[in-house]
């Protein structure tokens, strides 16, 4: 049974949230640029970590609100909560953000490309 | 037939018991040998559950390659092949699954004569209940589909539910009413750990090298084509790797850069001490969520959905454990004074339309075999024929090749999550 700090009722049980998965999806924002490998790992490829993982969650019985967590998928320890839109804080959390293979997809990096267009 | 010079296995029948019994049963061949790995094999399977197990030993006797080892971390159908709730049935929606499953089935019906080894497949039948109206059109509806497919499949009333289960509440004053159901009366349950043994003895009468205790650390590679493993036995050396490690595809995955639609959760099932007889075939519910049969030695055997979040601690969490008591307390009044006696967390691989993977990579030779998610106990058979075939030419054969990997890419999902008995 986990037990979740939510940021913004405290710690409640595990039966309140819903989990929605991996955290830090970037919707791509040029999508006619991305080929069909490329547009797929957005759609369905996910993270799947054994060990730290960053997923998101809802607070479903409660404040209903989305927020992110830093999870070990290993031995389900939660090294920390943080709201959406900001990043993960804790160390453990840093490291698995920087090394998730999202940060280099085209989906994440097109973001200069788009603002070329604009220009 | 699957005695051969190099590892020579005694037929198992009544002749060689009573042969062996003026030994005292002493003399009986271990059922496969303890090989360590030899340095290089023309195939090599990673997982040595039923599905790995099948795909070597349809590589073996259909292919004909010899040389092959089955690497397996742990001791073989000591992972999900040995936790589950052996339920067999082939009435899936979709054509593309009612081949593969239909496929199975067949091979499943022939298979302890095959395997000169008795797996205890038990066609006794695998009824799934609807609790409304809605539930029993949609059914029928179903049911229709299934058919066209050649698969047997019957709408059964709630009368006719009492007298093929008597144990059943049919009274249509209860929280969850039974307004019908259907049954596939050729499915049914076989003895996991069996499939896996049978296999194995079978795969090893060939010549193939079951190395238990070894764990892939590596998956090595020569630009893009697959040249070998790295183990905690050493490297081995192969250049057809097929990779069949369920909630682990995607760790091994990761080695080389692949990315899969895969999310890796625990699915629990549970194990009552053992009673009197009093359910002799497969009850599945989607409303109630849950499903429940009886082990030959008497026990119930009851499974539910997987647990809401990503996990490799082969424990599942106690909410879902709890639902699933209760689900089966709901349907099944008399169990409430049962004991439980064991408790599973399997870490299965489930996919975005529930429907598995059987695929070639961009990476040469390197073969990959996942996404069975809650239901692959079932397809064990024909999965492991599938991709046989699929590691031996190089090219999916018609049962395979809708599933794909570039089924992602291409959109031309296979959306079972209907069909595939519970919510995932």
């Amino acid at each position: 049974m986990l037990n979740i700090d939510c940021p913004y009722c405290g710690l409640r049980n595990e039966t309140e949230f819903s989990c929605g998965g991996e955290a830090h999806i970037t919707r791509p924002v040029s999508n006619n640029l991305l080929s069909k490998k490329e547009w797929s790992e957005y759609l369905f490829s996910r993270h799947n970590p054994k060990g730290v993982f960053l997923e998101r969650w809802v607070h479903t019985s409660g404040c209903r609100k989305w927020f992110n967590i830093v999870r070990n998928t290993m031995t389900n320890e939660i090294y920390e909560t943080y709201k959406i839109g900001t990043k993960p804080k804790s160390l453990t959390g840093k490291e698995a953000y920087k090394n998730n293979w999202r940060r280099h997809t085209k989906a994440e990096t097109n973001k200069v490309e788009k603002n070329n267009v604009k220009k | 037939m699957i005695i051969n010079n190099q590892n020579k296995q005694q037929k198992y029948s009544l002749f060689s018991i009573i042969k062996n019994s003026f030994s005292n049963h002493q003399n009986w061949n271990k059922a496969w040998r303890n090989p360590s790995p030899k340095k290089n094999y023309d195939a090599v399977i990673v997982g040595g559950g039923g599905h790995g197990l099948a795909s070597a030993y349809y590589l073996a006797s259909i292919h004909g390659i010899k040389n092959i080892a089955v690497i397996e971390k742990g001791w073989i159908g000591g992972g999900n092949t040995g936790r589950n709730t052996t339920i067999i049935r082939s009435n899936y929606l979709w054509d593309e699954s009612a081949a593969i499953y239909e496929h199975s089935l067949k091979l499943w019906e022939g298979l302890t004569q095959e395997l000169n080894f008795n797996i205890m497949f038990s066609q006794r039948g695998v009824l799934t209940i609807a609790h409304s109206e809605h539930e029993l059109k949609e059914m029928s509806r179903r049911v229709h589909a299934i058919k066209l497919n050649g698969i047997d499949s019957d709408i059964l009333n709630p009368q006719e539910i009492k007298k093929f289960v008597p144990t059943i509440n049919i009274d249509q004053n209860i929280r969850y009413p039974v307004m019908g159901g259907f049954l596939q009366q050729r499915g049914g349950t076989a003895r996991h750990d069996a499939v896996a043994w049978g296999y194995a003895r079978a795969a090893d009468s060939y010549g193939v090298d079951i190395i238990q205790n070894c764990e892939v650390h590596n998956i090595l590679c020569n630009k893009d084509k697959v040249v070998g493993i790295d183990t905690n036995q050493g490297r081995i050396n192969t250049s057809k790797l097929g990779v069949v490690v369920a909630g682990h595809s995607s760790v091994l995955a990761d080695k080389v850069g692949i990315r899969l639609p895969i999310q890796s959760r625990p699915l629990q099932a549970l194990v009552s001490e053992p009673i009197k007889p009093i359910l002799d075939t497969v009850i599945m519910s989607n409303a109630v969520h849950m499903y429940i049969s009886q082990s030959d030695k008497g026990e119930m055997v009851l499974g539910a959905g997987v647990d809401k979040y990503n996990s490799y601690a082969q424990k599942g969490s106690f909410p879902v454990t709890q639902h699933m008591i209760a689900s089966a307390i709901e349907l099944f009044p008399i169990l409430s004074r049962l004991r439980m006696l064991r408790h599973w967390g399997g870490i299965v691989d489930t996919c975005p339309d529930a429907s598995p993977i059987i695929s070639k990579t961009d990476i040469k030779g390197l073969y990959f075999n996942c996404g069975w998610g809650t239901g692959g106990f079932k397809a064990t058979p024909g999965s492991g024929h599938v991709f046989a075939d699929l590691i031996a030419k190089d090219e999916p054969n018609s049962i395979s090749k809708p599933f794909s990997l570039n089924r992602f890419e291409d959109g031309l999902l296979i959306d079972e999550h209907g069909a595939a008995g519970v919510a995932h």
